[in-house]
């Protein structure tokens, strides 16, 4: 198998550093953000986007929170049956708020159509937007990420591998693939 | 997790996988919409060859809020009165693609029948069979004491060191039977408090404290949770059927009444799986009290349920 390092763990902290300069853009300011990760990795991936902006904008008062989206998955059906996560909001909830979902890598687009279907029953936002560190294409469903880390042009038969020292013990993006 | 048909078949951690997953359930409940796509396309049957208000409407509940569909089953009305077996009946739902079969009987082990006897592929729940288990009843009164008795953050938690004391119809007692499994398993020591004749043979095989005396069991081994069970008349020839000698006798000498619910420890609570004899086995001031948490264990149950019909019915066959 072939293994290509893509990211390194800098590169990811630019990143994450340059898309909390676009949200602030896009947003006009950090008013009314809530930030959402979505299990496992899209959790300390938001963590870290949340800090990135209340480094920014010090007087935001942080609004982080995560979203398992376990229950509304349309492949429960196909697969072994998944643990349930955590739903956890900010104190405020979702009500009126922009939430930026965060997701380490955008695929099929099923998790974020899970995503979104799980926030309608949890209150009605002002507006949803997607982060993600990854964008690999091969899109199932009508979706695209707002703020994206990087672009990975890849093969359907390849694997991309996110790595989070949160979770992984270190921080980098790989893909793995069938030998050329 | 194919089927759910014994609380003895779980494992600590599987038990504790459980109860985490119906406290997410649980907090689903609270929103203004309940019901999760969870299980559409799925079509569950409440199959009640026996009487039941609260486990039937609890899963029936649970089931709709995973947007299952749901078809209930009573025995009064359909074929069975006219004499068919379980085993045509379960065929019949196995033809119609039926997948899953929540039952409850009076004979012990015709859940685990209709699991493993080929007639159907539905995942199969106990809802109670003969004097045997019920299982979801005991894993809600797991989650209704774990809430209240283990402090701060609940998940991932059992019930070590607490102590748990049945008291009243032991031999009649599925939920009894289930308790004793689960609670055991859950690191909790288990009091049985019955008069002889209600206990069943063997009992001092099973892995928890006997007592003929309520007052003494109190005494000695100091309850965090006292859970009273119901006197199954029904399962009774006459008013005491010879197991006891007056419902007054037995209310005296098992009933929780406002004397011994003075004595219990300020952090004790009183579970009841219902349906209630009141004055028998529990007085009003106790089933209505502040202990009481008889209300919250059907609350727990939907949760319970839904975690379950999750755990069961999803992920691939194989």
């Amino acid at each position: 198998m072939a293994v290509r390092e893509v990211l390194t763990g800098p590169d990811i902290s630019r990143a994450l550093q340059r898309m909390a300069h676009q949200i602030l853009e896009r947003n006009r300011g950090p008013d009314g953000l809530v930030i959402l990760g979505i299990p496992t990795r899209g959790v300390p991936l938001a963590g870290r986007l949340a800090n990135a902006i209340a480094g920014i904008e010090p007087d935001w008062q942080v609004a982080l929170g995560q979203l398992d989206v376990t229950m509304h998955r349309d492949d429960l059906a196909r697969l072994p049956t998944r643990p349930l996560g955590e739903i956890a909001l900010p104190a405020d909830g979702v009500e009126d708020a922009t939430v930026v979902l965060v997701d380490d890598v955008l695929y099929s687009g099923r998790t974020i159509r899970a995503a979104l279907d799980t926030l309608t029953g949890l209150g009605r936002p002002r507006a949803v937007r997607l982060a993600v560190l990854v964008d690999r294409g091969h899109r199932q469903l009508p979706i695209r990420a707002d703020y994206v880390g990087k672009n990975l042009p890849t093969a359907a038969a390849e694997r991309v591998r996110v790595f989070l020292t949160e979770v992984d013990g270190r921080d980098g993006v790989a893909i793995e693939g069938p030998e050329q | 997790m194919k089927h759910l048909l014994s609380a003895a078949d779980l494992s600590r951690e599987e038990a504790v996988g459980i109860l985490d997953d119906a406290e997410r359930w649980a907090a689903t409940q609270g929103r203004e919409i309940k019901k999760m796509p969870t299980l559409r396309g799925k079509t569950v049957v409440n199959l009640f060859f026996e009487d039941s208000t609260r486990t039937r409407i609890s899963f029936e509940t649970a089931a709709k809020r995973l947007s299952a569909d749901v078809i209930n089953f009573s025995p009064k009305g359909s074929s069975v009165s006219k004499g068919e077996s379980l085993k045509d009946t379960v065929l019949t739902l196995g033809a119609m693609r039926i997948d899953g079969i929540v039952v409850r009987h009076s004979a012990c082990g015709a859940p685990y029948q209709i699991a493993h006897s080929g007639w159907t592929d539905a995942s199969v729940v106990n809802a109670g069979d003969g004097t045997h288990q019920h299982p979801t009843q005991a894993l809600l009164d797991a989650m209704t004491m774990r809430r209240h008795l283990v402090e701060g953050d609940v998940r991932g938690q059992d019930l070590r060191g607490r102590r748990v004391t049945i008291v009243g119809d032991v031999l009649h007692s599925r939920v009894a039977r289930s308790g004793v499994n689960l609670f055991r398993t859950l690191g909790a020591e288990v009091s049985l408090v019955a008069p002889a004749t209600l206990l069943p043979v063997g009992v001092d095989g099973w892995d928890c404290d006997v007592f003929l005396n309520l007052d003494e069991a109190l005494d000695v081994a100091p309850p965090d949770a006292l859970m009273m069970l119901r006197v199954q008349r029904e399962r009774m020839s006459s008013a005491g059927g010879g197991f006891f000698p007056s419902p007054e006798e037995y209310a005296r000498e098992y009933g929780l009444d406002t004397r011994r619910l003075a004595r219990l420890a300020s952090h004790t609570i009183v579970l009841h799986p219902g349906p209630m004899n009141r004055g028998l086995e529990i007085a009003s001031p106790a089933a209505d009290g502040p202990r009481s948490v008889v209300t919250e264990q059907v609350a727990n149950g939907v949760a319970v349920r839904m975690a379950v019909l999750y755990l069961t019915m999803t992920g691939s066959k194989e």
